[in-house]
């Protein structure tokens, strides 16, 4: 199945508009919107207004009418849908507000839809700058260039005659006697030991710091065996885990 | 024949064309004026001038292949006209593009750059995280570094691989991001 980001899209091809098609149809088209900047321009597209004067309450409706659609569709709303359509109703009631009462808000004169015309502009252009790049592919796609050929960057092999080998696995063998082997035991406790150890210490004293004891340990191994060994107690046996100050100490004990 | 060739005499102009034309032909990527002048130990000067003249000939001939300027270097590639009979003989299909989305952000990238993620938000209104992971999956954008702002943000830019997929010689081909007006104003 093709991933939705390899889906391939047609920009010659009409916006898509609601019909009566099956609902998965319906669903891939209304994806295509990429964004709310394109919905809503497919919107006052749809409408043949003037994106300079958008007939704001219109607009507003057929796009909460979309959204709704969308919804009712299972189509996942993102949030920036829906963070724009609270900018459209703000916009809306902004317009409503009669001349007098805008004036004595002090609010300044500017059109209250000028800042999404602006965006939508840039985005417009932006969406052209896309197609520009899509009509590039296209025409990439038609050109070819020459394969590679062998050579040293992709292509390692090299003329040896069964000599150099020879003489390679000599310098080997010879390398090989030199090295001087020194085997080093490493200290291991295993999870059983260890639990059998800590068991004997919590049930022969009154109680164990948990700090102390994994202080007494030196190799990070063992110290790994020794936490789950902790661990393991506290599942299976009658212990106590007690800390008396917050960030103090633990103490372990037989419950 | 001469017993004197073997000495370093200057290559004339029509040599050097035949010489550039074999370099170009046998590297892998667009070939830099740089490489070439270095490679025949010429100034680039005189690279230039053979290279321009090789481009010449091979749009006068107007045969199979082209010679073209692409992500700062020069590549020889065949003629557009030709991929179908190509594909036919690769048996391969064009790959698959990119999403509308992903061009989008695409454009905004190679527009802004370096530009952040939240710059990009303002620009689309719509979040980009899935396509500027393709984008980067793709190699055609790379990270350029953090802005020295609140919550220093990844900058991202376009690559060498988006001038190659893209066939520019460099940025300063793309056309400007103005002359996309013109074509809102007909909305």
């Amino acid at each position: 199945m093709e991933q939705p980001e390899q889906l391939s899209f047609d920009f010659y091809r009409e916006q898509p508009e609601i019909v009566r098609e099956s609902r998965d149809e319906l669903r891939l088209k209304l994806g295509r919107f990429a964004g709310p900047l394109d919905l809503l321009l497919y919107l006052i597209k749809q409408e043949q207004a003037n994106i300079f004067d958008i007939p704001i309450a219109r607009i507003t409706d057929e796009y909460l009418k979309y959204i709704r659609l969308m919804k009712t569709l299972d189509i996942s709303v993102a949030g920036d849908f829906l963070v724009m359509a609270a900018t459209l109703i703000e916009i809306k009631s902004k317009m409503l507000l009669p001349k007098e009462i805008k004036e004595e808000l002090d609010e300044d004169l500017e059109d209250p839809r000028e800042a999404l015309v602006r965006q939508l502009l840039e985005h417009q252009k932006f969406k052209n700058a896309a197609q520009m790049l899509y009509e590039r592919t296209t025409v990439e796609q038609a050109v070819f260039a020459r394969g590679r050929i062998e050579s040293d960057d992709n292509n390692a092999e090299t003329n040896a005659s069964v000599f150099d080998l020879l003489t390679v696995f000599q310098k080997i063998l010879a390398r090989h006697k030199e090295e001087i082997q020194m085997e080093i035991e490493r200290e291991e406790i295993s999870l059983a030991d260890m639990i059998r150890d800590l068991k004997k210490r919590i049930f022969s004293g009154k109680e164990l710091n948990l700090l102390k004891f994994f202080e007494e340990i030196r190799t990070r191994r063992e110290l790994v065996t020794a936490f789950i060994a902790v661990l393991e107690i506290v599942r299976t046996e009658s212990v106590r885990l007690m800390q008396k100050t917050t960030f103090g100490d633990i103490i372990i004990k037989k419950g | 024949m001469d017993a004197d060739i073997q000495e370093k005499q200057p290559r004339g102009i029509a040599e050097l064309v035949s010489v550039v034309e074999a370099l170009v032909f046998v590297s892998d990527e667009p070939i830099t004026v740089k490489t070439l002048a270095d490679v025949l130990e010429e100034d680039r000067e005189t690279i230039e001038a053979a290279v321009e003249e090789l481009k010449r000939e091979y749009d006068e001939r107007a045969g199979g292949l082209q010679l073209r300027e692409l992500a700062g270097g020069w590549q020889l590639s065949t003629r557009t006209e030709f991929h179908e009979e190509i594909r036919r003989y690769l048996k391969t299909r064009p790959s698959a593009k990119l999403s509308l989305a992903a061009l989008e952000t695409l454009a905004v990238i190679a527009y802004k750059q370096p530009v952040t993620v939240p710059e990009i938000l303002e620009i689309r209104g719509v979040q980009s995280a899935s396509a500027i992971k393709t984008l980067l999956d793709k190699k055609l954008i790379t990270a350029k570094g953090r802005k020295e702002t609140v919550g220093r943000p990844m900058m991202y830019g376009t690559s060498k691989d988006f001038l190659l997929q893209f066939g520019l010689k460099d940025l300063s081909e793309l056309p400007s991001i103005e002359d996309f007006e013109d074509l809102t104003q007909g909305l």
